[in-house]
């Protein structure tokens, strides 16, 4: 049967072209491969190469001919034992679905609208925190050995988890964080890296992508920027990409936002960069008992955790419930202080300025109920309504950068959600909008205070 | 829905070797000149296809052939065993349909249908097949090196003595992360094959313009890596250096690089007029060196095929493709719903 030759497209956005040139004339026999005309495109000249062979046929389009539209017929090829009086029998290929503005002007009254997006399903589906049994002791904790403990464990229950990053195991970790770990599981499963974020952050989502279960550590945050197209393209995307075959299932850990005195390269917060990304879990602890729960989780978790500690809160002293097995739900967040006037939502070293902040309100007579968020992405926006519907009023607190902040996030959404049980403006608090300063004073300007947060207080409950 | 035997050693009669690395070539018996012949020509055939439903419109976006570098999947495939993992680049369909993946599930995965490899969410540049152990597919030069090392990573970890192959262009060569990885596998010994796939140009732009060291086998010497320079064009060429790289990456030696020289006949992707190059050029590479005519020759010469029995292996391959194309045009879009899939687990 003749073989229908159309006008190809040539790039992601060609809708028609000028046929130029015929390279091969009627009676011409040609294989596949071979150049058979030439195409102008807004953008270049193109070839177009026979995909059978046969005899040229018949050209339907002459050369020079302009705005020949993708698909028409341009030239009929026969096969083997066929003549041109087989033409008008042959197969069309199918054709294409033909582009939304075609279809207009064919059949105007058929424009169908755009099908609308389906509703994205419903993000938070976390359970509620595991209860504590009556009686269970609290050991006072820091934060660091929390994580550890939860490296450790987790390790014990599982052979594919593994621990690589920047001095991790001879050195003991750079903050001490992975102190002992070396000696329990060596060298196989505490492996030091060289300095080289990037490839070692391919190195563990390949890794994971193969089914094992990664922790790296970032020495801190900062240095992952080397890496984030690993982190983005590679871990958060490929479940999506691959049609739910394989993912990563893996944790990025480390010490993020400013620590004190180290300057602008060395002092940000990355909550509000990874909370952008469809395919990423983003974790951020403020209580020691908070750390190992939820670390413990992101460890457990089939898809790729950003966990983001903070050097300042390592060394701070916390109760965690002595459990054998005490596992925390990412995406929910954890109501710190209940309180009736105003609600506060912070996480992360946020919540060391909040927790100051409700003590001096409290002193004032203004309730705060004090909200702990926790999981960045997930967020637990239900646990933040249900608070402002009581209050009415809402200020936010983070470290990271004010525009596009996750504070912008929870108020956006907020108001979408509960405008009418608004009473006031809502307050997003976060550092000021410039890179890191490194003198002294001018750092402490940067970064959010406490009585920044209780004349935001007074200022949504019209108090001060 | 044809099916396709997985094209792993397992599967084949064992070549006799008969050299190795540097120049070296595996002879062929009859029955694997056939087998070479049939998988690059489904390649070649597969991607004439795939253009042709670009130029229709039924693939959109980036879509870059393999058409040319046939050989090199082909002899690389045929040295692996099962649990083996191949990692590519964005230039992938080559490679998929050398593992064994169905062409079906490739080209509706081009047509962006629910019936493709990653029911329709991946495209051209990202597909996956986990049974098949090819884990992509990615769109980011130079990305799969990194991931590449850590498949071999996990092999290490596990005990295995499976062995990773990470393809990658000379164009991805010059990505730091290529460097990162290989200092982590000579420093670590981690069993995994770089395959530096040569074709000359990294989209316009040549390896003597792109490369202070264009000979890119060369590249893991600071690492201590060793390198070989391979004919790419001559699908037994790389089959004796695959056997030989595989050999030393089992035997725990760690990783090993082959710069395999190939040329690509078609644009960097479809709308690529390729003005950086000479036809001259091309039609050289194709009259001389193309792949599959030579295996076809030796064929001829020793009278291992006839004319016919050559056209009956054609016709099996068109039909394979044609079916791929007709499934790949009808198989629907996917569900709505599936926007919201496969995000997390």
């Amino acid at each position: 049967m003749p073989i229908d030759i159309l006008m190809p497209a040539l790039s992601p956005t060609m809708e028609e072209g000028t046929l130029s040139k015929w390279l091969k004339n009627e009676g011409d026999s040609v294989a596949a491969g071979d150049v058979i005309a030439e195409i102008e495109t807004d953008k270049a000249t193109m070839e177009v190469e026979a995909v059978d062979e046969g005899k040229i046929g018949k050209i339907m389009i002459p050369a020079g001919t302009e705005n020949v539209k993708v698909n028409a017929v341009i030239a009929v090829l026969l096969e083997e034992g066929e003549s041109a009086s087989d033409i008008g029998s042959g197969k069309k290929a199918d054709p294409a679905p033909a582009p939304a503005e075609e279809a207009t002007e064919a059949k105007p009254e058929a424009a169908a609208p755009v099908p609308a997006a389906p509703k994205a399903p419903v993000e938070n589906t976390a359970a509620a925190d595991p209860s504590i049994p009556d009686g269970t002791e609290m050991v006072a904790t820091t934060v660091r050995e929390a994580l550890r403990d939860a490296m450790a464990e987790e390790m014990r229950a599982n052979e594919d988890v593994f621990l690589m990053g920047e001095e991790v195991a001879e050195y003991q970790g750079a903050y001490k964080i992975s102190q002992g770990l070396l000696q329990e599981f060596g060298a196989r499963r505490v492996v030091d890296t060289p300095i080289t974020e990037h490839g070692f952050t391919g190195i563990g989502v390949g890794a994971a992508m193969a089914g094992l279960r990664p922790i790296v550590e970032f020495m801190t945050f900062n240095f992952a920027m080397q890496a984030i197209d690993q982190i983005i393209n590679s871990a958060a995307k490929t479940l999506y990409m691959s049609g739910g075959q394989m993912g990563a299932p893996i944790v990025f850990r480390g010490a993020n936002g400013a620590a004190a005195r180290v300057g602008a390269q060395h002092s940000q917060c990355y909550a509000a960069w990874y909370s952008h990304i469809p395919g990423l879990k983003v974790v951020m602890p403020y209580t020691a008992a908070d750390a190992k729960g939820l670390l413990k989780a992101a460890i457990r978790d089939p898809n790729p955790v950003i966990f983001l500690e903070n050097e300042i809160l390592y060394g701070h002293s916390f109760d965690v419930p002595k459990m054998d097995d005490f596992v925390l739900p990412i995406g929910k967040a954890r109501i710190h202080k209940q309180g009736k006037d105003v609600t506060i939502v912070s996480f992360g070293i946020g919540m060391n300025y909040a927790v100051k902040a409700v003590e001096e309100l409290s002193g004032m007579g203004i309730d705060v109920e004090l909200i702990d968020l926790r999981t960045i992405r997930p967020m637990d926006l239900p646990t933040v309504i249900e608070s402002v519907k009581k209050t009415g009023r809402l200020v936010t607190v983070e470290e990271g950068y004010p525009q596009s902040s996750v504070g912008t996030e929870i108020a956006t959404r907020v108001q979408q959600q509960a405008f009418d049980y608004l009473d006031a403006p809502i307050i997003t608090i976060a550092g000021k909008d410039v890179p890191m300063p490194y003198a002294a004073n001018l750092e402490k300007l940067a970064l959010p205070n406490v009585a920044e947060i209780v004349d935001a207080v007074k200022a949504v409950t019209y108090t001060a | 829905m044809a099916t396709r035997k997985s094209a792993t050693a397992a599967s084949r009669k064992k070549p006799a070797e008969k050299s190795g690395l540097n120049g070296g070539i595996t002879e062929f018996d009859k029955e694997t000149e056939l087998e070479a012949y049939r998988e690059m020509l489904l390649i070649r055939r597969f991607e004439e296809k795939a253009g042709q439903l670009y130029g229709m419109g039924f693939i959109g976006g980036f879509c870059h052939l393999y058409i040319g570098q046939e050989a090199v999947v082909v002899g690389m495939q045929m040295a692996l065993k099962d649990g083996d993992q191949v990692i590519t680049g964005y230039r992938d369909h080559g490679h998929m349909l050398a593992t064994g993946m169905e062409a079906r599930g490739v080209m509706a995965e081009l047509t962006g249908r629910q019936g493709g490899y990653s029911r329709g969410k991946g495209g051209s540049m990202h597909m996956f097949s986990k049974d098949k152990n090819f884990y992509g597919g990615h769109g980011i030069v130079g990305a799969q090196v990194s991931l590449g090392t850590g498949l071999a990573f996990a092999n290490k970890y596990r005990g295995n003595d499976n062995v990773s192959v990470a393809y990658f262009g000379d164009g991805a060569a010059n990505q730091g992360q290529v460097y990162e990885s290989f200092n982590m596998a000579a420093l670590w010994k981690l069993p995994v094959i770089y395959i530096v796939e040569n074709n000359r140009y990294a989209m316009g732009t040549s390896t003597a313009r792109s490369s202070a060291q264009s000979n890119f086998s060369l590249r893991g010497n600071s690492f201590g890596i060793p390198g070989h320079q391979v004919d790419g064009m001559d699908v037994r060429a790389v089959h004796a250096a695959a056997v030989e790289a595989v050999a030393h990456c089992r035997s725990g030696k760690g990783p090993i690089i082959l710069e395999m020289l190939t040329y690509r006949y078609r644009g960097h992707s479809m709308s690529d007029p390729a003005k950086y190059r000479s036809k001259d050029e091309v039609q050289k590479m194709r009259s001389e060196h193309d792949p599959i005519e030579q295996v076809k020759a030796r064929l001829l010469e020793l009278k291992h095929a006839s004319e016919d029995d050559l056209k009956a292996i054609d016709k099996k391959v068109r039909d394979v493709v044609a079916d791929s194309a007709d499934f790949a045009q009808n198989n629907p879009e996917p569900d709505p719903s599936e926007l919201y899939t496969d995000i997390l687990l």
